[in-house]
């Protein structure tokens, strides 16, 4: 049995008076994708904002292959290899893909006055990683605003899993997608836990999470309702622990399992 | 059966002309006003504008522009303005003048001396607009008086009651600086050239045009220097991403900061070379050098492809803008055109290359 990349035990966040999050315990494990599931203000993003460095927690022990580890700061996160992936995808769409793949971190060659931004080999490694995504770039000079939703998508993933990313963190990577592009950014997942990546995928959509999650854990009022792994939960049962239960077993009948 | 697609090609994209890539470059606004601007004053100015001495008649301002231009569309493209820029010139050259002229420095120290003085300014102007993030627009406009001001006051100072100081020449003349950054380059090949009967002569024998102006080496160069930088360079990548999305730069490890400030540094800068450019050459300052200059640098970086908004633009663009400015500066003076007219122009310049510029960005991120 391999040892989980993070392990989280017993988080707590206060804001002030709030409590964000009150003993959250989650891991991951490499070439796993653990799901984290819960409803809007369940304490999701806070949870990952911890996660990734930008929240210090309040209580709570971190550990990084193994060892204790708190984070001052984003990049001392990015550095030990935690990737997140925000919603907005940090990437600028009157740039080319090639630019985007390799903002803030361009290969160079080169030295001194001569040192320079290595446009083809920067082309090279951008169309051939976005191939091994399944995406086909028309060019890499392409803008990133020429590209779709679920293209965007891909490309700051492999971005993330190119500049060695042992965990993968992703924040509703599917709640902007259509049908199509979403089955795109779920197969990429799949892709990503090949390569021995741990995922942490956020989502409040049960059936998106069922479809690439090793592991399920419901948070609810920032507390861990519980970790369920693959087989041992259905959705129906996922989505009443997401709600909390009550109301939504009352709604059922009425909206016939649609939700 | 689904038919099996060819992994490496994308069924659903056509492949694109060499035209419609064309259409996407920055630069191809400007390029394409160079060339209607041409046309129109080859149909309507007096032939003489297109002789050499002509094409050095209308090069030589746009150099001192462009200087200017190129810098702004660099900053321009990094998300920020500089309304300080004209300014700076007068407050530049009166530096350079004090130092010269007052304090009697030799120009390997003088020059040096201006420039830093002029990069510190534009480090403060970035490290106010970063520290309080107001809009630099305000912040340069706050500069834009204060140094137009302070060069006015300096001078009285200096000069003990007179806006103008004068001397400058007397001071630099036999200063084996001075050929760099005054005069005419390659005089040599021009009076060669003239012997062998390929340039008009004078009467005495020697070229009608002396040699290139080196402003105009200092405008190439720039744009050279500029355009490497930009589309090469780790640094043009952080330019670009800091003008697209400072925040989505900033979170990929951009250093947003520091290249707000550099870019800053580099306009004051440039700012300074035109005024000590243009010093040498006329032999004094005055409170009113670069007077509205501010405006045309925008307009030139403008007319090049810069986007208003950031992230997108290019140096050659900039370059090419600021030559269609010196061809219609000067080129209105070769027609029977008043010369007043030239701001109507400008102003429908700009129109036209703001609405074609917005048309492009569009096209290069496939907004519909």
């Amino acid at each position: 049995m391999t040892n989980p990349i993070i392990h989280m035990e017993g988080i707590k966040k206060h804001f002030g008076n709030v409590i964000a999050l009150n003993g959250v315990t989650f891991d991951v494990f490499p070439g796993e994708c653990h799901c984290l599931l819960g409803d809007n203000g369940a304490g999701k993003s806070t949870f990952i904002k911890t996660m990734s460095g930008v929240h210090k927690p309040t209580a709570g022990t971190i550990n990084f292959e193994g060892k204790p580890l708190s984070f001052n700061s984003p990049r001392d996160a990015m550095e030990a290899g935690i990737a997140t992936v925000f919603q907005d995808l940090a990437m600028i769409p009157l740039m080319s893909v090639t630019r985007n793949f390799f903002m803030g971190r361009e290969p160079t060659k080169g030295r001194g006055i001569l040192k320079r931004f290595d446009i083809d080999a920067a082309n090279e490694i951008c169309v051939e990683k976005m191939r091994d995504m399944g995406i086909n770039l028309r060019a890499p000079d392409q803008a990133v605003g020429t590209l779709s939703g679920g293209e965007r998508q891909t490309v700051a993933i492999a971005r993330a899993v190119h500049f060695g990313a042992k965990v993968l963190i992703l924040d509703e990577p599917t709640s902007a997608l259509g049908v199509r592009q979403t089955s795109n950014v779920l197969s990429t997942i799949a892709r990503v836990r090949e390569q021995g990546v741990g995922v942490v995928f956020i989502s409040h959509n049960v059936r998106h999470a069922m479809a690439v999650g090793d592991r399920f854990t419901v948070l609810n009022r920032g507390q861990t309702l519980g970790t369920a792994s693959k087989g041992n939960i259905t959705p129906a049962e996922l989505q009443d622990l997401m709600a909390g239960g009550q109301e939504l077993a009352t709604l059922e009948g009425s909206l016939g399992g649609t939700v | 059966m689904l038919a099996k697609a060819n992994p490496g090609i994308d069924e659903r994209i056509k492949s694109e002309p060499f035209m419609t890539r064309l259409m996407k470059r920055p630069e191809l606004g400007a390029i394409g006003g160079v060339i209607l601007v041409t046309i129109f004053f080859m149909i309507t100015a007096d032939s003489a504008m297109f002789t050499l001495s002509g094409i050095m008649n209308f090069m030589t301002p746009a150099a001192q522009l462009g200087i200017l231009g190129i810098a702004a569309a660099m900053l321009m493209i990094g998300g920020e303005f500089d309304l300080s820029i004209g300014s700076m010139v007068a407050f530049a050259g009166m530096i350079f003048g004090v130092f010269t002229v007052n304090v009697g420095l030799p120009l390997i120290f003088a020059i040096p001396l201006t420039l830093a003085f002029a990069a510190s300014i534009g480090a403060v102007n970035g490290m106010i607009v970063i520290r309080t993030g107001l809009p630099s627009f305000i912040v340069t406009l706050a500069s834009l008086f204060i140094l137009r001001g302070a060069s006015l006051v300096g001078l009285k100072l200096f000069t003990d009651g007179s806006t103008q100081l004068r001397g400058v020449r007397d001071a630099v003349e036999n200063d084996f600086l001075t050929p760099i950054f005054s005069g005419e380059a390659f005089g040599f090949v021009f009076r060669k050239l003239a012997d062998i009967g390929v340039l008009e002569t004078f009467k005495s024998g020697l070229p009608k045009v002396p040699g290139v102006p080196v402003e105009i080496l200092w405008f190439i160069a720039f744009a050279l220097v500029a355009t490497y930088i930009l589309l090469r360079t780790s640094a043009g990548n952080w330019i670009f991403a800091t003008g697209g999305d400072s925040n989505a730069a900033q979170n990929s490890g951009v250093p947003v900061r520091r290249v707000k400030i550099s870019l800053f540094m580099v306009t004051a800068m440039a700012a300074a070379l035109v005024a000590i450019i243009t010093v040498i050459d006329a032999g004094s300052t005055d409170a009113r050098r670069g007077f509205m200059k501010e405006f045309e640098a925008i307009i030139t970086a403008v007319i090049g492809g810069c986007l208003l908004t950031g992230g997108y633009g290019s140096a050659i663009g900039a370059f090419f803008g600021a030559i269609i400015f010196g061809m219609v500066t000067i080129g209105l003076t070769y027609t029977d055109f008043d010369q007043d007219w030239f701001q109507v122009f400008l102003g429908g310049m700009l129109l036209i290359a703001v609405v074609f510029n917005n048309a492009i960005r569009k096209r290069v991120t496939g907004e519909r």
